[in-house]
């Protein structure tokens, strides 16, 4: 096995120091393309793999998939970095359960292309279909169906565990469930998952039959929560940027797959490349607000019913490859947290008011309700209430003190940040957010860590890199 | 070298009950990121595969995967295709398995190391024998085989590489170079016997063989490689370059004077 090496310059540079010539990117980035740290890559093309690519290797090293993940959570600065995407084979598809087994570095895209022409989509689907099968247990994705359908490890029935002491583990509820439950949302951190079972969903058509209905505030949005709740896919978007009588305005888009048989043809090739970076002042308060102010007014009347495709319903943003070169070469940061529902109304409304004030938002927000399924990981991040996401332009001195208030209201209101998405927690907030995280850190491989991990296990209690 | 072991697997291909007519495929070197590629694509047109190579456990993940995506049958051989001796029972056991033989599609071969070969004969000797002696051997009976029937079709992975001998991989390079000379004959002899004979010239391609050379992330992708190729077959073409534009690139430096091109870095 040979080793592709990457550019081996750390470029932890704060966002103060980002003003410099661009220096050649490191090989792996995050989806938020913050931080950027300097690693080699090692591609797992075959099961076998792991652990001997690590023989003789003194590296940690840390097993990635298609990087979108936004933060640290999938690097590992002067670590090894074990790329999955050549692992993509699949082992075997019983179409009377519609459960699909392959190789953990299959992207839900592939599977997509696979089960779709045979009637059967995905039982959870992030907002992306480029993640690995790997890459959503290790985070244990969830959807516009948590409500009913809980998050992604739920669907799994069980998988290998590879460690890097070779030995292997199958791993379901009633084996070895200990690891089951730390492997799923376990970062990647127990050792490396070579295949893992997923059970598909059955469907007649490509279609989603849609309706979208505009709403203003957190009262409204939580009425349309409760009247949607036969419906299986719910999610808002919410402008984040107006105040007053806009204030947390929001477009609630609710969709069940269709039940009118149609073509079921696999998606075509997305064709748009965002081509380049954009400049840092591409994103500012009034070309967001207009841009809001033109989304919540597209839909031309408060209330719309449609049939659309699965693809913009459940991934608008994979019609345009590399859409993050929006936020410049700074990157993005996102902020995301679940607030239970005890304080999840006064939590909300609070944190929408802190962002409105700071004028820093972006026009991707996403709001929408958690359900009662309770997920399998014990570092799971869904729980019962509302969950809310925002991305975040990197503005040197505002952002991160921005986050760090923002961290320490989601904390005040009992909830928690979710990994695959941070760049920013402290090791206190994770800490205090992940109250198991101790009992985790007894299944970490020791070969295996991140970036992410280092900096909020960090028993000095420094604060990440600001 | 080890001994080669013939384990035949899979359903036989009568079973399946479809009336439809697949074509039949022979895949030396089965394991290669653009046979594996391109073998995807045939099992999702419901083709059926006899697949050669020297790993069991990578084998038995490509066999797996193409028999879930549709493959009317796959069969399989664990063998090192360098030992010349076993070729002829293990091709007549490969088409007995198939029943018959559209395609032989020869994905077989190694990069070696140039640095090491220009100073190690041995290592130079084994690049030659994997590239060109031993196709050579294979080619030799499936040739001889499809002549008798006036049938069937021989894609053969050459390279671009092969077109002209450069110093960043001349021994690779001269390999190809022999394979490419050789279809050539090839074709000149049996073509009119009604048995196609397919150079395939790929650029550089994003694959294992390839990940731990400079620049490898901006090769081909090899799944657009492996559509190309599928389509030359089915067109019957002689000569394929792929990605297309390494036609025209290679035009170019094949016609560069040896006065100017023994001074440059390729």
């Amino acid at each position: 096995m040979s080793l592709s090496t990457a550019e081996p310059e750390a470029l932890n540079t704060p966002p103060e120091a980002a003003r410099e010539p661009d220096r050649a990117p490191p090989a792996f980035q995050s989806w938020g393309r913050y931080p950027k740290y300097g690693a080699k890559v090692v591609p797992l093309n075959w099961q076998g793999d792991f652990p001997a690519v690590l023989a003789g290797s003194q590296d940690s090293a840390l097993p990635v998939g298609l990087g979108r993940s936004y933060g640290d959570v999938c690097l590992l600065k002067d670590g090894t970095l074990l790329q999955t995407t050549g692992m993509n084979r699949l082992i075997d598809f019983d179409p009377q359960t519609g459960i699909l087994t392959a190789e953990s570095g299959i992207s839900l895209a592939q599977i997509l292309d696979f089960a779709v022409p045979r009637g059967f989509f995905l039982p959870v689907t992030p907002g992306t279909k480029y993640v690995t099968l790997g890459g959503a247990i290790a985070n244990d994705i969830h959807g516009k169906n948590h409500e009913v359908a809980g998050s992604f490890g739920n669907h799994v029935p069980c998988f290998e565990l590879v460690r890097s002491d070779g030995s292997r583990r199958l791993c379901s509820r009633t084996e070895n469930p200990d690891w089951y439950a730390a492997t799923i949302g376990g970062m990647g951190l127990t050792g490396l998952i070579t295949w893992a079972q997923l059970r598909l969903r059955p469907i007649v058509s490509r279609g989603i039959d849609y309706e979208g209905i505009q709403f203003h505030g957190i009262d409204e949005f939580l009425d349309l929560k409760q009247k949607y709740q036969h419906v299986e896919y719910t999610v808002s978007w919410v402008d984040c940027v107006s105040t007053g009588k806009n204030f947390a305005r929001g477009i609630f888009m609710a969709g069940d797959h269709s039940k009118v048989p149609g073509e079921l043809k696999p998606s075509p090739e997305p064709k748009l490349v965002f081509p380049f970076d954009a400049p840092a002042f591409t994103l500012n308060r009034l070309s967001v607000s207009a841009f809001n102010t033109v989304f919540f007014h597209k839909q031309g009347n408060a209330h719309v019913k449609a049939v659309h495709d699965y693809e913009p319903f459940f991934y608008p943003l994979d019609a345009v490859l590399r859409w993050n070169r929006l936020y410049g070469k700074r990157g993005l940061v996102q902020f995301q947290y679940a607030i239970p529902w005890e304080h999840a109304k006064e939590g909300t409304i609070a944190i929408l008011r802190e962002i409105a004030k700071s004028g820093l938002a972006s026009f991707l927000a996403v709001l929408k309700a958690f359900g009662d399924i309770p997920s399998l990981g014990m570092m799971s991040f869904p729980q019962a209430g509302i969950m809310f996401a925002l991305d975040f332009p990197i503005k040197p001195g505002i952002t991160f003190p921005l986050l760090q208030r923002l961290g320490d209201m989601t904390l005040d209101y009992g909830g928690r940040l979710y990994p695959a998405k941070d760049a920013a927690m402290t090791a206190a907030q994770f800490q205090t957010f992940y109250p198991e995280w101790q009992r985790f850190a007894r299944f970490r491989d020791p070969m295996l860590t991140s970036s992410f991990w280092e900096r909020v296990t960090d028993s000095t209690g420094a604060k990440p890199t600001l | 070298m080890s001994t080669p072991a013939i384990l035949p697997s899979g359903t036989s291909p009568g079973s399946d009950s479809t009336a439809k007519i697949t074509k039949k495929i022979l895949v030396l070197g089965a394991t290669s990121g653009i046979a594996e590629a391109t073998c995807r694509i045939w099992a999702a047109q419901g083709a059926q595969m006899f697949l050669i190579a020297r790993n069991p456990e990578k084998l038995a993940a490509v066999a797996a995967d193409l028999k879930t995506r549709g493959a009317a049958y796959v069969g399989t051989a664990v063998a090192d295709l360098d030992d010349t001796d076993k070729h002829a029972e293990l091709l007549s056991h490969a088409i007995n398995s198939l029943t018959g033989m559209d395609v032989a599609y020869l994905a077989y071969g190694i990069l070696g190391d140039e640095p090491r070969a220009e100073q190690d004969f041995e290592h130079a000797a084994q690049i030659l024998h994997s590239n060109f002696v031993a196709p050579v051997s294979l080619l030799t009976w499936l040739a001889n085989f499809c002549v008798q029937r006036h049938a069937g079709l021989l894609a053969v992975i050459s390279s671009v590489a092969g077109d002209r001998g450069r110093k960043s991989n001349y021994l690779y390079g001269s390999s190809k170079a022999g394979l490419t000379a050789y279809l050539a004959g090839l074709r000149n002899r049996i073509d009119r016997e009604g048995v196609t004979v397919l150079t395939i010239k790929p650029g550089p391609v994003k694959t294992a063989m390839t990940a731990s050379m400079k620049g490898s992330e901006k090769f081909a992708d090899v799944n657009k490689v492996a559509a190309t190729i599928v389509k030359a077959i089915d067109a019957k073409k002689d000569n394929l370059y792929v990605p297309f534009q390494w036609q025209p690139i290679m035009f170019i430096i094949r016609n560069i004077p040896d006065r100017i091109f023994k001074k440059l870095n390729l």
